[in-house]
C-alpha cells in the first residue's frame, strides 16, 4: 500500500525520546501490526505488550496520536497517514521500557477491595436462581478487560497523582460489579467514600469515552455508587429505613 | 557471574490461565506456600480468548443430559483414543466446577427459570455450554483471578521459565527470568504444576498469541517426561481470513450454535453434502430441522451439520475452497444475519448473543455481521496432545511434575469438542493442584546443584552474547520460517514426504537457533525473549511432525493424504514422544489400557 512513518517513544525510567521508523503498511493493518513489523525489521528490542490481537485481553494499551487506545483495535485506514503516527506509553503510569508501563499499582488497588461475598445458596446443589434482567447491569461491568485506559485518562490520576487516595474508574466499575451483584452481601460504601476517594470524581466522563468495551463507566457505575454513598452517609431517613430493610 | 534470586515454595505453578489459576487456588487452600508464574500480566492469558462456553452436563436446558452423555460425546469426538478415566472424571466433575465459579462471583447468562443458561455446540448431544455471551473465557479468568488474589498466592508476572531443575529423577525447581529488568529467579519447589497452554505459534495462521510456544511440553520433555498424541493439532474451522493482518483470529463456534450457517460462493449450505456415517443418525438432513434444533423449539430435532466436530467442518471448508467454490479471500461464508428471516428482532438478538463477534468484525474488518456474512477459514487453535499424565492425579511420568489444561494430554483424544477446554481447565486444574499439594506434603525438599543452575543461567544469557553474529531479525526470522514450514508441510492435510522434509527443516532451524543473537540489553527485550522461546517452539514442532509421520492413518484432527482412512491397528494406541538416551527424540506407539466394561457400556448405549 504505502510506506508510513511512525514516531515511537523509546526509553526507560531514566530518559527517552521519540524515534522515527518507516515501514510498509497494507490493507486492514492495525497499529499493533506496524509495531510488530518494526520490531522484526529494525528494532528487535522494542518493548510492547500484547496477547490477543482482538481487543479481548487489554494488554496493548498506548497513546496513539495522543489518544489512549488499544493498539490492536486501531486501524491505520482510519488515520491520516501523511503525517507520522505517534505511539507512546500510557502517561498515568511509570514507564518500564518503550511502550510498556508499570501497571502494578492497579493490581495492588484491586487486592484492597473487599471480595465477593454471596448469600447462602438457594438450592441444594449449591446453586442460585437469578433472573437475566437482574444480572445484566453487572454483566456490563464484567466486560472490563483491564486495559487501564480509563485510569490513564482520568485527570485525578494523570494530572493530580492521587494514586494513594483514589482508586480510579476501573475500580469503581469493579466495585459496582460487586455492589450490584444480586448475590453479594458485603458493604463497600464506607471504603468507597473514605479510602477509595469516590468524591474526587467530578464526572468529566473522559473515562467512559476511552473505554474500548463501551462500558458506561460514569452513568452506570460511578453515579449510582455516588448516590449510594450519599444515601448511606448523609441521609438520616434512608439510614433509619435501612435498619429495617436490607439494601439488596 | 550473573546473579539470581532464590525463592522457595511448596508448590510452584507455571502458567496463569484457567488451569494454572485453578491449580493455585486449590493448592493454596491446603495452607501450603504456592508460587504462580505468569508469562504475561495476571489475567491476560489465552483463556480470555475463549468465547463459546464451558461444557458441563448441568441439564438446565435439557433435562435428558447427564455426565454419561457428556462422557460418550467426548469419547466419540476424540475417536476413542482419549484417556477414558479423564473423560469420565471430566464429565462427572464439570458441573460442580461450574457452580463453584458462580459461588466465586461469575455471572453466567440465565435461563427463564433463573438457572445457568446452556448453549448448543459442535458434537454435544444437548445444549451444554454454560456461557456469558461470547466472552466466557474472560469471565472464567477474571473470576479465578479475583478469587485467587485473596488466597496468599505469590504471583510473579511477566516471568518466563527457561529450564526445569532436577534432583535425580524428581523435579526440584525452575529457572526463570523476569522481563522487566531481565533478572533471573530460581524457584525451588517440592512439586510443580505445568499449565502453560499450547503450541499454536508453531503455525503461521493461528488464533494463539505470542505466548503459546510449547513451553510446558518442552520443559517437561527435557526433564524426561513423556509427551503423547502430539500429531493431533486442532484447526478451528472458523478463523477470520480478511484482512490479512487479522487472519487466524477466532470466530466462535457460538455463531453456529446460535444458528449461523456455512455457505459456499454459490450460496449452497455445503455441510449438508458431507455428513460422516457415525453422525448421520444425530444430524439434521434439512435446514428446517436444523433451525428447530438451534432454537430449541423441537426436542426431537437433530443438530444442523454446521455443528459437526471441528476436524470435519474444517476439512469441508478446505474442500470447498479447493474446488473453487470458496469466498473471495479463500474461505467460506459464515452467515448469522439470515436469521432475520426467522425472528423479528434478529439484529438485537445477534448483538446480545455474540457481542464481541459483532465488535470484532465491525472494528477489524468493517463488516456488520447482523447484515452481511463473514468470511472464515481454518486456523490453528489447540493441541490435543501434550504432557502424558496419570488420569487420577495429573502427575506426569516425572515424579513431582504435574500438568493440567492444554499442555496436558488425554482428555480430548484425536479431536477436542468445543466447550470441553474451559471445563478441562477447571476440572483438571483443581485435581493437579490438589495432588501437587499432597505430593509436596508427603515428600521432603529436593536438592538442586549449583552446576545445574549455572548452566541454566548461561543458556538463558547466550543470545545476548555480543560475539554472536547480529543480523537484525534473527530470532523473528527463524520463527517465521518455522511457521511457514509447519503451515505448509505439517498442516491440515499431511503427507509423508512433506513431513520428512519438515523434520529436516527443523534440524536446520535448530542449528540457526543455536547461534541466534538478540541485540539490545536485558531490560524488557522481546528479541531476547523470542530467541529463548525458539527452543520450546522447535521442540514442539518436531514432536508434532515426528508423531504425525508415525500415525499412518487419518483420524480426528490428523488428516493424511497418503493414508486417507482410519486404520484398525491405530484404534487403541497413543503415540509417545520421549527423549532417548542419546538425546534424540524417539517416537513409539503404546496401547491404551482396556476400557472398563461399564464405561464401554455407556459408549454403546449412546451410539
Ligand atoms: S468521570 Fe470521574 S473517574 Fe471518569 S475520568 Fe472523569 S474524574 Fe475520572
Ligand atoms: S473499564 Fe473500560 S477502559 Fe477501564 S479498564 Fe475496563 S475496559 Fe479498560
Ligand atoms: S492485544 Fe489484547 S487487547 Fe490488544
Amino acid at each position: 500500500m504505502a510506506r508510513v512513518t511512525f514516531k515511537i517513544w523509546r526509553g526507560d525510567k531514566q530518559a527517552g525520546e521519540f524515534k522515527e521508523y518507516n515501514t510498509e503498511v497494507s490493507e486492514g493493518m492495525v497499529v499493533l501490526d506496524a509495531v510488530h513489523q518494526i520490531q522484526a525489521e529494525s528494532a528487535n528490542d522494542l518493548a510492547c505488550r500484547w496477547n490477543c490481537k482482538a481487543g479481548k485481553c487489554g494488554s496493548c494499551s498506548a497513546e496513539i496520536n495522543g489518544m489512549p487506545r488499544l493498539m490492536c483495535m486501531t486501524r491505520l485506514n482510519d488515520m491520516n497517514l501523511d503525517e507520522p503516527v505517534s505511539i507512546e506509553p500510557m502517561r498515568a503510569f511509570p514507564v518500564m521500557k518503550d511502550l510498556v508501563t508499570d501497571v502494578s499499582w492497579n493490581y495492588r488497588v484491586k487486592k484492597k477491595i473487599k471480595p465477593f461475598k454471596p448469600r447462602l445458596p438457594d438450592n441444594d446443589d449449591g446453586s442460585w436462581n437469578m433472573q437475566q434482567q437482574d444480572v445484566e447491569r453487572v454483566q456490563e461491568f464484567r466486560k472490563c478487560i483491564e486495559c487501564f485506559l480509563c485510569q490513564d485518562v482520568c485527570h485525578v490520576l494523570r494530572d493530580h497523582h492521587k494514586h494513594d487516595e483514589f482508586i480510579g474508574p476501573r475500580y469503581f466499575v469493579y466495585n459496582a460489579a460487586l455492589e450490584m451483584h444480586p448475590l453479594d452481601e458485603e458493604d463497600r460504601l464506607a471504603d468507597l467514600k473514605k479510602s477509595q476517594g469516590i468524591g474526587y470524581c467530578n464526572i468529566t466522563k473522559c473515562c467512559t469515552k476511552v473505554c474500548p468495551e463501551n462500558i458506561t463507566i460514569t452513568d452506570n457505575a460511578i453515579i449510582p455508587l455516588k448516590e449510594r454513598v450519599v444515601d448511606e452517609f448523609y441521609d438520616p431517613l434512608t439510614k433509619l429505613f435501612r435498619i429495617f430493610k436490607p439494601r439488596k | 557471574m550473573a546473579e539470581y534470586e532464590t525463592i522457595e515454595f511448596d508448590v510452584l505453578i507455571i502458567g496463569a490461565g484457567g488451569a494454572g489459576l485453578r491449580a493455585a487456588i486449590e493448592a493454596s487452600s491446603t495452607g501450603i506456600s504456592v508460587g504462580l508464574v505468569c508469562k504475561s500480566l495476571l489475567g491476560k492469558a489465552h483463556t480470555v480468548m475463549a468465547e463459546g462456553g464451558m461444557a458441563a452436563a448441568l441439564a438446565n436446558v435439557d433435562e435428558r443430559d447427564s455426565w454419561k452423555t457428556h462422557f460418550a460425546d467426548t469419547m466419540r469426538g476424540g475417536y476413542y483414543i482419549n484417556n477414558w478415566r479423564m473423560a469420565q472424571l471430566h464429565a462427572q466433575q464439570a458441573p460442580d466446577r461450574v457452580r463453584e465459579l458462580e459461588a466465586w462471583g461469575a455471572v453466567f447468562d440465565r435461563t427463564r427459570e433463573g438457572k445457568i443458561m446452556q448453549r448448543n455446540f459442535g458434537g454435544h448431544a444437548h445444549p451444554r455450554l454454560a456461557h456469558v455471551g461470547d466472552r466466557t473465557g474472560l469471565e472464567m479468568i477474571r473470576t479465578l483471578q479475583d478469587h485467587g488474589i485473596h488466597q496468599g498466592i505469590d504471583v510473579h508476572m511477566e516471568c518466563t521459565v527457561t529450564s526445569l531443575l532436577m534432583d535425580g529423577d524428581r523435579v526440584a525447581g525452575a529457572f526463570a527470568y523476569a522481563r522487566e529488568l531481565g533478572k533471573f529467579k530460581l524457584f525451588k519447589a517440592k512439586a510443580i504444576v505445568m499449565a502453560t497452554g499450547g503450541i499454536g505459534r508453531a503455525y503461521k495462521i493461528t488464533s494463539n498469541s505470542w505466548e503459546y510456544t510449547g513451553d510446558g511440553q518442552s520443559l517437561a520433555y527435557h526433564a524426561g517426561a513423556d509427551l503423547i498424541d502430539m500429531e493431533f493439532v486442532q484447526f478451528h474451522p472458523t478463523g477470520m481470513v480478511w484482512p490479512p493482518s487479522v487472519r487466524g483470529i477466532l470466530v466462535t463456534e457460538g455463531v453456529r450454535g446460535e444458528g449461523g450457517v456455512l455457505k459456499n460462493s454459490s450460496g449452497e449450505r455445503f455441510m449438508f453434502g458431507d455428513i460422516p456415517d457415525n453422525y448421520k443418525s444425530s444430524t439434521a438432513d434439512n435446514p428446517e430441522e436444523g433451525w428447530r434444533y438451534v432454537t430449541k423449539t423441537d426436542r426431537n430435532a437433530r443438530r444442523p451439520p454446521e455443528l459437526l466436530t471441528r476436524d470435519h467442518v474444517a476439512r469441508c471448508i478446505l474442500k470447498e475452497v479447493k474446488a473453487g467454490r470458496g469466498s473471495p479471500h479463500g474461505g467460506a461464508f459464515l452467515d448469522i444475519s439470515w436469521i432475520k428471516e426467522k425472528i423479528p428482532n434478529a439484529e438485537a438478538h445477534i448483538k446480545k448473543k455474540l457481542p464481541s463477534m459483532y465488535h470484532q468484525f465491525k472494528e477489524l474488518a468493517g463488516i456488520d455481521i447482523t447484515t452481511e456474512p463473514m468470511e472464515v477459514g481454518p486456523t490453528t487453535h489447540y493441541v490435543m496432545g501434550g504432557i502424558r499424565v496419570d488420569g487420577e492425579t495429573q502427575m506426569s511420568t516425572v515424579p513431582g511434575l504435574f500438568a493440567a489444561g492444554e499442555c496436558a494430554a488425554g482428555l480430548h483424544g484425536a479431536n477436542r469438542l468445543g466447550g470441553n477446554s474451559l471445563s478441562d481447565l477447571i476440572v483438571f486444574g483443581k485435581l493437579a493442584g490438589e495432588h501437587a499439594a499432597r505430593f509436596a506434603q508427603e515428600n521432603g525438599k529436593p536438592a538442586i546443584s549449583d552446576a545445574d543452575v549455572n548452566s541454566a543461567l548461561l543458556e538463558a544469557l547466550a543470545p545476548l552474547d555480543s560475539s554472536r553474529a547480529t543480523n537484525a531479525g534473527g530470532a523473528y526470522q527463524i520463527q517465521y520460517d518455522l511457521q511457514e514450514m509447519m503451515q505448509s508441510n505439517v498442516g491440515i492435510i499431511r503427507q509423508e514426504d512433506e513431513m520428512l522434509e519438515a523434520v529436516q527443516g527443523i534440524e536446520a532451524l535448530k542449528q540457526r537457533a543455536a547461534n541466534v543473537a538478540a541485540p539490545g540489553n536485558r531490560q524488557y527485550n522481546p528479541g531476547w525473549h523470542t530467541a529463548l522461546d525458539l527452543k520450546s517452539l522447535l521442540l514442539a514442532a518436531e514432536a508434532v511432525a515426528r508423531s504425525a509421520i508415525v500415525r499412518k492413518e487419518s483420524r480426528g484432527a490428523h488428516t493424511r493424504d497418503d493414508y486417507k482412512n482410519k486404520e484398525e491397528k491405530f484404534d487403541s494406541v497413543n503415540t509417545i514422544v520421549r527423549m532417548g538416551k542419546d538425546g534424540q527424540m524417539q517416537v513409539t506407539l503404546e496401547s491404551i489400557p482396556k476400557i472398563p466394561a461399564e464405561l464401554k457400556q455407556i459408549i454403546d448405549d449412546h451410539k
